[in-house]
């Protein structure tokens, strides 16, 4: 289904363009220039008032994400039992700064500002699934277990 | 004894540590009915599991979706695993007081029947055969104050919204719960999704609203989903029909922006706009969602109403202290034994909730952070002080919604510092001057003092931008954001000062100003941190090249000796200094 299309579910008011943002962004996976300008259109508005929107939200991305998508947890609780370093590790690992998407388009790392699993902290998601009382040999581990589920489902 | 029904907690920290496996395995291997209840609060013992037997329940923790558990669960064996049965301890027992979150862990949270037989509803229907200003004056007379962190008057606010004579109203519930580090509205959201629209549809007969909106973070799908089903079957029963008329009820989903929870702010992204505040007055009583009479209260402040139309307003008054009524939800979270979701009397004293419910060891904390961004550090040696709203705001924190992050003796408080300004920083709207510049340039002092690079007139620009910015900001991010910042000086000021004059981290958390050294008496020299160093900081014979080492910790995680540690800064070996020398 194309973009126009499935926008047609919302009322083409200017209080529905979130939903509409988000509609796109859990198909895409991200806010392409061409869905912005549908987006725009749809809604009857400038394609920069919706830009406007976009980059306010921080849950909206403009750039398309990696297969699986590591949003680690910095939450005040996560942060204080050692964020910092997990995001470290993992960038070492994976060879990608915190808001980067890898060449071969396998993982993007990112933070994120509280899962609100903070009694399991610290917490890290990889595609929604939540992995929680990080520490580094168990955070390496599942990186790798991704890794491996990546390359075997690669065409 | 025989089993008569099991209840695995699925809410979003049961099921990040592994409870859908659980709840999945169980209801292959029984007949019994298994379901998969709320979060009760125990969220140290995830995955839990509840089964009810004719001679009573047994609690048990930490149940992984293997074999050997789930037969530990259907044998009741105890004795073979007595790790696995979770007794709650009597000290948080004797201080907790269940009356929000009392039905929680009893049902299927969207289980509409249950809610019903365990008394769900009785609030509205009472509440419909009051006159809606006899509501009002109930909810007055409760003394709740609203529970996102303002402290208003919830009663004082329903009766502006009532005295408004046009036809249009809107009642918008605030799930957006940005405050990192705080999940009240979550679990509430997610476990007693029809309590908290029951307070909403109660609110809405008293002050004649016809339009309900639950503005909710998207980070939680859980808590959207539920909240969804709780409208469909309430659309149902008609139980929204209040007045005669069907009211309209509507989940949006915010899209992480934290300056979202500020009232005017969201209104905005209701309207499908940027979430920036506006100048209040006028108040969105006045001129709210489209220019409609709008009134907002958090999520928990709804989950109050229901019990206190139930049980009337002094039963409810009758908990806590002059400084709030009722009780209160708090997030215990960071360096304890037992994180997890209380609810306990206002009044209670920070020590009883840290140490006692918490089982925090006396001696190894530092301060607790309440309030998220907003608020304060408050150091242990105050930790009699009663959690009130008037209470803490005297000690230079917030109550806030009810986030407390317990802060251990191995963290950096100017760190800590640091981290609330990256973030409220970040979430400034760029309204204001002091706000969207004075805060960064806050932020990137306090950088520069982690870093190692700061002086003490640091330290004195950092009281004076402060003051600024909380004057000079128009809503509450910004007249807040300086806070963790000028309560940290206040009582961690030492700390500050070892980081400018002595170039030191007293915690040996900030990495510029620590070093990593291997206790020879300790090494085995297994080569574990040589292979575990991405840098080649380690040298063949087992020394750290602190000019190359960033401080990554994982030489320090994989040494099974605990040879490996950080020390003060100057303590460790350098490359430079020796090729200098040589």
């Amino acid at each position: 289904m194309n973009t126009s299309s499935y926008l047609k579910q919302f009322a083409p008011e200017k209080g529905n363009i979130i939903k509409g943002l988000q509609e796109i962004q859990q198909r895409e996976g991200y806010i392409s220039r061409e869905a912005l300008d549908k987006c725009a259109d749809y809604f009857q508005i400038a394609p920069a008032e919706v830009e406007g929107v976009v980059t306010f939200y921080s849950q909206f991305k403009r750039v398309k994400p990696g297969k699986y998508r590591v949003s680690v947890c910095d939450g005040t609780a996560c942060h204080i039992k050692g964020t910092p370093l997990i995001l470290d590790w993992i960038s070492t690992e994976l060879g990608i700064g915190n808001g980067e998407t890898d060449d071969a388009g396998l993982f993007s790392l990112e933070t994120v500002a509280c899962l609100g699993c903070c009694s399991l902290a610290p917490v890290l998601s990889i595609n929604g699934e939540i992995f929680g009382n990080l520490n580094r040999k168990s955070t390496l581990r599942i990186l790798k277990r991704f890794k491996k589920a990546g390359v075997s489902n690669a065409d | 004894m025989q089993i008569n029904e099991i209840r695995v907690g699925v809410s979003s920290c049961g099921l990040a540590a592994g409870a859908q496996d659980v709840l999945n395995l169980l209801k292959e291997r029984t007949d019994v009915p298994v379901l998969g209840v709320g979060c009760i609060g125990h969220c140290y013992a995830e995955p839990l599991v509840e089964v009810i037997t004719d001679a009573g329940s047994l609690l048990f923790r930490n149940i992984q979706g293997t074999t050997k558990d789930i037969d530990a669960v259907l044998s009741l064996n105890t004795k073979n695993n007595p790790e696995k049965q979770l007794h709650i301890r009597s000290e948080r027992t004797s201080r907790e007081n269940l009356r929000i979150t009392g039905l929680i862990g009893k049902s299927e949270p969207v289980d509409i029947d249950a809610y019903v037989s365990f008394g769900g509803f009785d609030g509205l229907k009472k509440a419909l055969r009051m006159a809606p200003e006899s509501v009002v004056d109930e909810v007055k007379q409760s003394q709740l104050r609203g529970r996102g962190g303002g402290g208003f008057s919830t009663g004082v606010k329903w009766s502006l919204l009532a005295a408004k004579s046009s036809g249009d109203k809107v009642i918008i519930c605030n799930g957006d719960e940005g405050d990192p580090g705080a999940f009240m509205d979550r679990s509430l959201m997610e476990s007693l999704p029809y309590q908290v629209l029951e307070g909403m549809l109660i609110a809405a007969h008293a002050t004649g609203a016809t339009k309900l909106f639950i503005y909710c973070r998207a980070e939680y799908p859980l808590a959207i989903r539920n909240i969804r089903i709780a409208i469909d079957k309430v659309r149902e029963l008609q139980l929204n029909a209040i007045g005669g008329t069907p009211l309209d009820i509507e989940v949006k989903e915010g899209a992480g922006a934290f300056v979202c929870g500020e009232e005017t702010a969201l209104i905005h992204s209701l309207e499908g706009k940027r979430g920036m505040p506006r100048f209040r007055p006028p108040y969105p009583t006045d001129s709210g969602y489209h220019g409609l009479p709008s009134m907002i209260s958090n999520v928990e402040t709804f989950a109050n109403v229901p019990v206190i139309l139930r049980d009337g307003a002094a039963s409810f008054s009758s908990v806590g202290t002059a400084g709030g009524r009722g009780t209160k939800l708090f997030a215990l979270a960071g360096d304890i034994k037992y994180p997890g979701l209380v609810e306990v009397p206002m009044g209670i004293t920070l020590g009883e909730i840290i140490y006692e419910i918490g089982g925090a060891e006396p001696g190894s904390v530092k301060a607790v952070q309440t309030g998220g961004p907003s608020g304060g550090c408050i150091p242990a040696s105050l930790f009699d002080t009663p959690v009130d709203y008037d209470s803490l705001n005297s000690l230079g924190a917030i109550m806030g919604s009810g986030g407390l992050i317990v802060i251990g003796n191995n963290r950096c408080m100017v760190e800590t510092a640091r981290y609330f300004l990256d973030f409220t920083h970040r979430e400034s709207c760029g309204k204001c001057t002091f706000c969207r510049v004075g805060a960064k340039r806050m932020f990137e002092t306090l950088e520069q003092i982690t870093a190692g690079d700061g002086t003490k007139d640091d330290i004195a620009f950092l009281e004076d931008m402060g003051r600024k910015v909380k004057a000079g900001s128009l809503c509450g991010l910004g007249a807040t954001a300086p806070n963790p910042v000028l309560a940290t000086l206040r009582y961690f000021r030492s700390e500050f000062e070892a980081h400018v004059v002595d170039k030191q981290c007293p915690a040996l958390e900030c990495a510029a100003l620590c070093d990593v050294t291997i206790d020879k008496a300790l090494c085995t020299e297994c080569k574990l941190c040589l292979k575990n160093c991405a840098l080649n900081a380690i040298s063949e014979d087992y020394v750290v090249d602190n000019d190359i080492c960033t401080r990554c910790n994982s030489c320090i995680e994989s040494c099974a000796q605990d040879a490996i540690a950080r020390v003060k800064a100057g303590q460790g070996y350098r490359g430079s200094v020796e090729r200098e020398v040589g």
